[in-house]
């Protein structure tokens, strides 16, 4: 295996993790509307409370490990996408200061305020992020030089669209199934009556976006035809998600939200394992596209940086399981909970 | 207005807006680990009381320093994509090692920092505090070495692609509009890069000026309790803890100003000259203490000290500092303009000086500033000292209060400025004798793109920036609470409290 193929799955492993540790930010920031009591919301804030900071740098340091070691990749992709990345920060910056303002003053209009800009910073993320993934699904137009051939307005495509809902979906039973951890009382009954629909509703559009990708996106189907251990791999993902409600069912919330993430991981793999080893696909014109190699930094920067990435990732994943661990147990408001 | 000026303004904008906020964790989270050291070591609840009154105040700038960080981390690609593709090979390992190393550390402490006081013991959440303010300071090393390195690149070479195959090219290589695309510079020896020839200099100028920005906002406030005569015991004791911190920090700055110059004069001889105005290359150069440039008559005028540059530059009044005249050099101009005359290499030279009048202001205000905070703590520490500093019936001290509480400007303004300094002394390059700024925008953003974003940026930082205000204003009025009123404080705390007291 070359330097190439294994900074394509580090840097896989950490847009996973951020999908599967921010996605339930996400979840729960999108829900946030949905319940009604002031108390309920701080919970809500506060089940995510010590760790969506944490969860977020994931993003940082996916975007940091991307610009390393694929920096064609990078600069096509963030310049192309420029208008709804822009948005996505936007968003993201509003979703995270809300979290911080919202408690800070008792004021009904201004918890209101910060309510709105928190739960739709949260849904706005979702949906971009989602775009953004259908929109490297499909590919993107680009220039012999690996320029974004494109409009923002072509980017809103309706697959990409479906993809975005779907990850929305994703996102808001991920995050219902880890308040449902997290919380006990009349929250948490609330919460838990929800979860039915949405893992009904996120399979039926997983479904639909499966169905659609075969017949719009014929590359990935020719991609699945000549690598058909995908479809295990998509089949132990809707395995693993059909084992959630069994979960949630028998009481066992942790490992309901285990499968949760397990499931995640696996449309990830899914997602890594379709586009190799392609960085970004170019449609029309496959031959302008960016793959893991002519996008690369040289093998000395690619060696440099599977160095600090074996030392830095275990450190980073000890003290983060330190950190959930202090953590675990069932949200309580005190007097420093936001 | 073109794309260029539009994404430079852009990235000005949003990373002067975040850098209000970055020192400030720098700097609260030394002052933190100072407060929580002295409440470890003497039990005083006091200064328990004041790490959990400052970590509040912390946690305020720490959010919106994420917030508008993330904007920071992707705006290489979005603005400068040409540039990312470059120095992508040098550039992005060093953003990484921030995001594994720094911020990893900050924001999983950070959750033991702010929530973590009734779930973990003293001592472990004293390292935790410790771990935040080391994380900090790791997010400044790494992005202050990626800065250097645009300022003095080292280890690195130039590379093109020839037939699939990679080509190394000569160091005399000089790059041209037609190379972008396929020449790209790649690593050599990541400490020659890490350890380039501005990176310890500039690190240490930019993490005392955080330790500045922190100790002077609890300064500040202090002060401000003082005059109002509320949280008497509270104020006394963090103005103390902002005095050592603040003292130790402007005294070694001004140390640290000197080499970051000698450095500026040795590596980035046109900056130098930009920093004093200097055009024509002369013996026993003065300095201005404050003036103005003029660039068309190309004089400053003000009020200078004889020989007084030249005396910092070589310790030596009569020495010869290079003028703007004769930089670049000669051989630099030809070898970019081989077939030029005499008389249009004297033209060409020009523009490749960065804008005089910016670079010289930005950094006469950073300087008075800096000689400012000093008069400051050094009258603050004599107060102190005489014990007059807490009196707060006499009109003088009650004067000299509201200057602390003002002070609190001081290494916000000089931290900007000094970063202006250093960035727009760098123009017209973006990574310095290497890559124009020009040549390094993203082909495909067009200025409307940018005006877009930089209204809403405009607006989005406009309205963070006064609810931080706001918010910060009613954390002051609110005050610290009084500790006989903290009925959450765990019970091992308080034992640990009570042995404490006891053995006192």
């Amino acid at each position: 295996m070359d330097l190439n193929i294994v900074w394509y799955i580090l840097v896989g492993v950490l847009l996973t993790g951020y999908a599967v540790l921010d996605g339930f930010d996400l979840g729960v920031g999108t829900l946030h509307l949905f319940v009604k009591k002031d108390e309920h919301r701080r919970l809500l804030l506060n089940s995510i409370g010590p760790v969506w900071d944490g969860n977020e740098v994931w993003l940082v340091t996916g975007g940091g490990a991307l610009f390393a070691a694929f920096p064609e990749a990078y600069a096509t992709v963030f310049s192309g996408l420029y208008l709804a990345f822009m948005l996505l920060l936007c968003a993201l910056i509003f979703r995270a200061v809300a979290i911080e303002f919202r408690s800070k003053e008792p004021w009904g209009w201004w918890r209101k305020l910060w309510d709105v800009a928190f739960s739709l910073g949260s849904f706005v993320s979702a949906l971009l992020i989602g775009v953004a993934m259908g929109n490297m699904v499909i590919g993107l137009p680009l220039t012999p030089d690996h320029e974004y051939a494109g409009t923002f307005l072509s980017l809103l495509n309706p697959y990409a669209l479906v993809v975005g809902i779907t990850t929305v979906l994703l996102f808001v039973m991920h995050g219902a199934i880890y308040l449902a951890m997290k919380n006990d009382g009349e929250l948490h009954d609330i919460i838990v009556g929800w979860i039915p629909r949405l893992i009904g509703l996120f399979i039926t559009a997983y479904v639909v976006l499966n169905m659609l990708t075969l017949v719009y996106v014929p590359h990935v189907l020719k991609t699945v035809q000549s690598r058909p251990w995908i479809l295990a791999i998509v089949l132990v993902g809707v395995l693993i998600v059909m084992n959630i409600p069994r979960e949630m069912h028998k009481g066992r919330r942790f490992n309901a939200f285990l499968s949760s993430c397990l499931g995640m991981i696996a449309m990830m793999a899914t997602f890594g394992a379709t586009s190799f080893p392609y960085m970004v696909y170019s449609n029309p014109n496959p031959e302008n596209s960016l793959t893991i190699y002519n996008a690369a930094s040289t093998e000395k920067t690619l060696g440099i940086m599977l160095i600090i990435a074996l030392i830095g990732v275990p450190i980073v994943l000890a003290y983060t399981a330190c950190i959930y661990w202090i953590f675990r147990g069932k949200t309580r408001l005190t007097g420093h909970s936001y | 207005m073109d794309a260029e000026i539009l994404a430079r303004v852009q990235f000005a904008f949003t990373a002067a807006f975040h850098y209000i906020y970055p020192p400030l964790s720098i700097g609260l989270g030394i002052v933190l680990v100072v407060m929580e050291a002295i409440w470890l070591k003497t039990g005083n609840p006091l200064y328990h009381n004041m790490a959990r009154y400052w970590t509040r105040v912390f946690a305020l700038t720490f959010a919106i320093g994420v917030a508008t960080g993330i904007v920071m981390e992707f705006e290489f690609g979005t603005n400068w994509a040409t540039y990312s593709r470059f120095v992508g090979d040098i550039f992005g390992s060093a953003l990484a090692a921030e995001g594994i190393f720094a911020f990893f550390l900050e924001s999983g402490f950070l959750a033991i920092l702010l929530f973590g006081w009734n779930k973990v013991g003293p001592k472990l959440h004293f390292f935790a505090t410790c771990m935040v303010c080391f994380g900090a300071h790791f997010s400044a090393i790494w992005i202050v070495v990626a800065n250097s390195w645009m300022q003095t690149p080292a280890g690195y070479h130039l590379e093109t692609t020839v037939n699939g195959q990679a080509v190394r090219l000569p160091p005399e290589h000089v790059l041209t509009p037609a190379d972008l695309g396929t020449v790209r510079a790649v690593i050599d020896d990541f400490w020659a890069m890490v350890f380039n020839p501005s990176s310890v200099d500039r690190l240490i100028h930019v993490v005392l000026g955080a330790w500045m920005a922190g100790a002077f906002l609890v300064i500040s406030i202090s002060a401000f309790y003082l005059l109002r005569k509320r949280h008497l015991d509270f104020a006394k004791a963090s103005m103390k803890v902002g005095l050592i911190v603040g003292t130790v920090a402007t005294l070694l700055q001004m140390v640290s100003g000197d080499f970051t110059a000698k450095g500026v004069l040795k590596n980035q001889p046109a900056k130098f000259a930009a920093l004093e105005g200097v055009y024509q290359t002369e013996a026993r150069t003065p300095m201005t203490v404050i003036g103005w440039v003029d660039p068309v008559k190309e004089t400053v005028q003000g009020l200078k000290i004889p020989g007084l540059l030249s005396f910092l530059s070589y310790e030596d009044v009569n020495a010869t500092v290079t003028g703007l005249h004769n930089i670049p050099s000669d051989d630099f101009l030809k070898a970019r303009y081989p077939n030029a005359s005499a008389e249009e290499i004297t033209k060409i030279r020009r523009s490749y000086w960065p804008p005089v009048p910016a670079t010289f202001q930005f950094y006469h205000i950073m300087i008075s500033i800096g000689v400012a905070l000093l008069v400051i703590v050094v009258i603050a520490l004599f107060l102190l000292w005489s014990g007059r500093l807490f009196q707060t019936e006499s009109k003088l001290t009650r004067a000299f209060l509201w200057v602390l509480v003002l002070s609190v400007l001081g290494p916000q303004i000089a931290n900007q400025a000094g970063w202006f300094t250093a960035e727009i002394g760098r123009q017209p390059w973006i990574v310095y004798e290497l890559l124009k700024t020009s040549e390094a925008l993203s082909k495909v953003v067009t200025a409307n793109h940018i005006v877009a974003s930089l209204i809403m940026f405009t607006l989005v930082y406009l309205l963070l920036f006064l609810v931080f205000i706001f918010l910060l204003t009613r954390k002051i009025q609110h005050g610290p609470e009084h500790l006989d009123e903290d009925t959450e404080m765990p019970e091992n705390w308080k034992a640990i409290i009570r042995t404490k007291e006891a053995r006192a």
